[in-house]
């Protein structure tokens, strides 16, 4: 099952060396975690080259404020015509949470891209309207960071 | 002109506000705002055991729980490696299918009420209450049955149940025609449908839609078949794909699939064998309760997965089924404890709605209404 997924990323190698950071695989999955700055060159190569032409997902995730890099940002690619699943990683420092957006290659990214700023407060660098999304314009902190309380801030989160 | 339709409105079922922009009665501008519900799902999961976070699941597409239940336990029994029974198997089979005919049942009825016509919801919910009423039986819930758990199912179907389900069998081609006498014959429905709402191919999967949406847009899509789970590779059904990528393509394709359902549901009743319903791991599985009498090591297993839950090995996966509204994805990440480190679920709702404004601009207001419908959200899958 992961062979299939291993020539995507030995034809990614190909391409360009240091595009790969590293190759993980796990529960028929691969993960390739990608250097910060290339992630729209990879998605693009993807896209165009290798038919992924579906942004099934993209989520972010904190690790914890103790860990470096802290922040995570997972692309989930799909083919309609495959119909194989390839993971993307892009690991980001606390002090460098932005990375560039992909909205220019997947429209479906505008609205993903948003939620992850919202929620885990990771930035994307020419996103069109990086906006929050699912909570208010003046919302104090970012909801799905691991040091932000359950029950917010006191003693409002709304100021 | 600005318009702003909702938060409170008859057509937008739930709470989302759309601001139009208008020119006359034409759409140049569609901007949706949602956030209205946030209920912090996704960090709740952080703070609950694996097992306590399928009741969490339900309350999201609050119109196909049963689907929302399968993604999340089926994401938990892929980081554990659990071989699930081949009659749990069926039976979630079944189950999801009848709640999918039942989820399409309120989208048809609504749809019909938000464009005018008031007696096939009431047909519609009839049907919808039959498929309740057995999940009810199976489940103990309406709304939200929490009917399965990470390595098989809460408990084995009631006595007569298949009964009762062949019953409900008997009735529903009967309730589709009458659907297709009222509507799909009905020259002002086509009227309002045809032509209304296009979105191409190309776009479609631009915007990442999936689900009933993209199949409307003639993409060959449906996960059952492409990237199968719970043994959908062994039941026969069709992809129904529709060219016209309008509201009346979305319309066909769920009326299609409904019939489809049918199809898979007749062969997951005839395959139901006697057998176990949980898989054989005492670690995670709670035990019977005959053998929490007789035996201490259940009972030690029981007070354990309770009180203190089952650790999960680490790892991430990311778990897409195929429910009622497109791709229900789960994104789960582990770090070893009874706790997951982050779930993120990706809900077909959310995807879908964001293609809207490029549905509605260059259409009449009325039609927006229409448009909505045929994308068939729900909220409480949006505001996460």
């Amino acid at each position: 099952m992961t062979e299939k997924l291993h020539a995507y990323v030995e034809k990614l190698k190909e391409k360009n060396e240091t595009w790969v950071n590293t190759v993980t695989e796990g529960h028929g999955e691969v993960t390739v975690t990608v250097p910060r700055g290339s992630i729209v060159d990879v998605c693009l190569f993807l896209k165009e080259g290798q038919g992924f032409d579906m942004l099934a997902d993209l989520c972010g995730a904190d690790r914890g404020p103790e860990e470096d890099p802290r922040f995570e940002v997972n692309y989930h690619l799909f083919s309609t015509t495959h119909h194989s699943r390839l993971r993307l990683k892009v690991l980001l420092s606390e002090d460098e949470a932005s990375v560039a957006t992909v909205s220019g290659l997947w429209k479906t990214a505008n609205w993903h891209e948003r939620e992850t700023y919202d929620l885990v407060g990771v930035k994307f660098e020419g996103h069109p309207d990086l906006r929050r999304i699912l909570l208010p314009s003046d919302f104090d902190g970012h909801a799905l960071r691991k040091d932000y309380p359950l029950r917010g801030y006191e003693p409002y989160s709304l100021n | 002109m600005t318009l702003s339709m909702g938060p409170q409105h008859p057509s937008t079922h739930g709470v989302l506000r759309l601001d139009l922009r208008l020119d006359g009665e034409l759409v140049v501008g569609c901007i949706p705002d949602i956030g209205y519900l946030h209920t912090g799902m996704e960090k709740l999961f952080e703070y609950k055991k694996y097992q306590q976070g399928i009741v969490i699941t339900d309350r999201m597409d609050y119109l196909n729980p049963l689907g929302n239940n399968l993604a999340y336990v089926m994401a938990a029994e892929k980081l554990l490696d659990l071989e699930i029974p081949e009659r749990a198997q069926v039976i979630r089979v079944l189950m999801c299918e009848l709640q999918r005919i039942a989820s399409h049942m309120v989208w048809l009825g609504t749809h019909c009420l938000d464009i005018g016509a008031m007696s096939v919801f009431f047909y519609c919910f009839r049907q919808r209450e039959k498929i309740l009423n057995l999940i009810e039986a199976a489940s103990g819930g309406r709304m939200t049955p929490s009917y399965f758990r990470i390595g098989g199912l809460m408990m084995d179907l009631p006595a007569g149940f298949e009964r009762r389900c062949n019953q409900f069998m008997a009735d529903f081609p009967e309730a589709m025609n009458t659907f297709d006498t009222l509507v799909t014959g009905n020259t002002i429905w086509h009227s309002r449908t045809k032509g209304i709402g296009i979105i191409e191919r190309e776009e479609a999967i631009n915007w990442g839609l999936t689900g009933p949406c993209l199949r409307g847009s003639g993409v060959d899509l449906d996960l059952r078949r492409d990237n199968p789970y719970t043994g959908y590779e062994t039941y026969d059904f069709d992809v129904p794909v529709e060219q016209d990528c309008d509201v009346w393509a979305r319309f066909r394709v769920r009326m299609r699939e409904c019939l489809e359902s049918y199809k898979i549901v007749r062969q997951a009743l005839d395959r139901l064998k006697p057998g176990p319903i949980k898989a054989d791991s005492p670690k995670v599985v709670l035990p019977d309760r005959d053998d929490m009498r007789k035996h201490m090591d259940s009972l030690i297993h029981h007070f354990l997965i309770v009180a203190e839950g089952f650790n999960v090995p680490e790892g991430e996966v990311y778990h897409a089924i195929e429910a009622s509204k497109g791709e229900l994805g789960v994104y789960m990440k582990s770090n070893g404890g009874p706790k997951p480190e982050r779930v993120h679920f990706r809900g077909p709702s959310f995807v879908n709605l964001a293609a809207l404004p490029v549905m509605c601009e260059g259409e009449m207001v009325a039609d927006v209404v229409a448009i909505i419908g045929s994308l068939d959200i729900v909220l409480g899958e949006i505001d996460r």
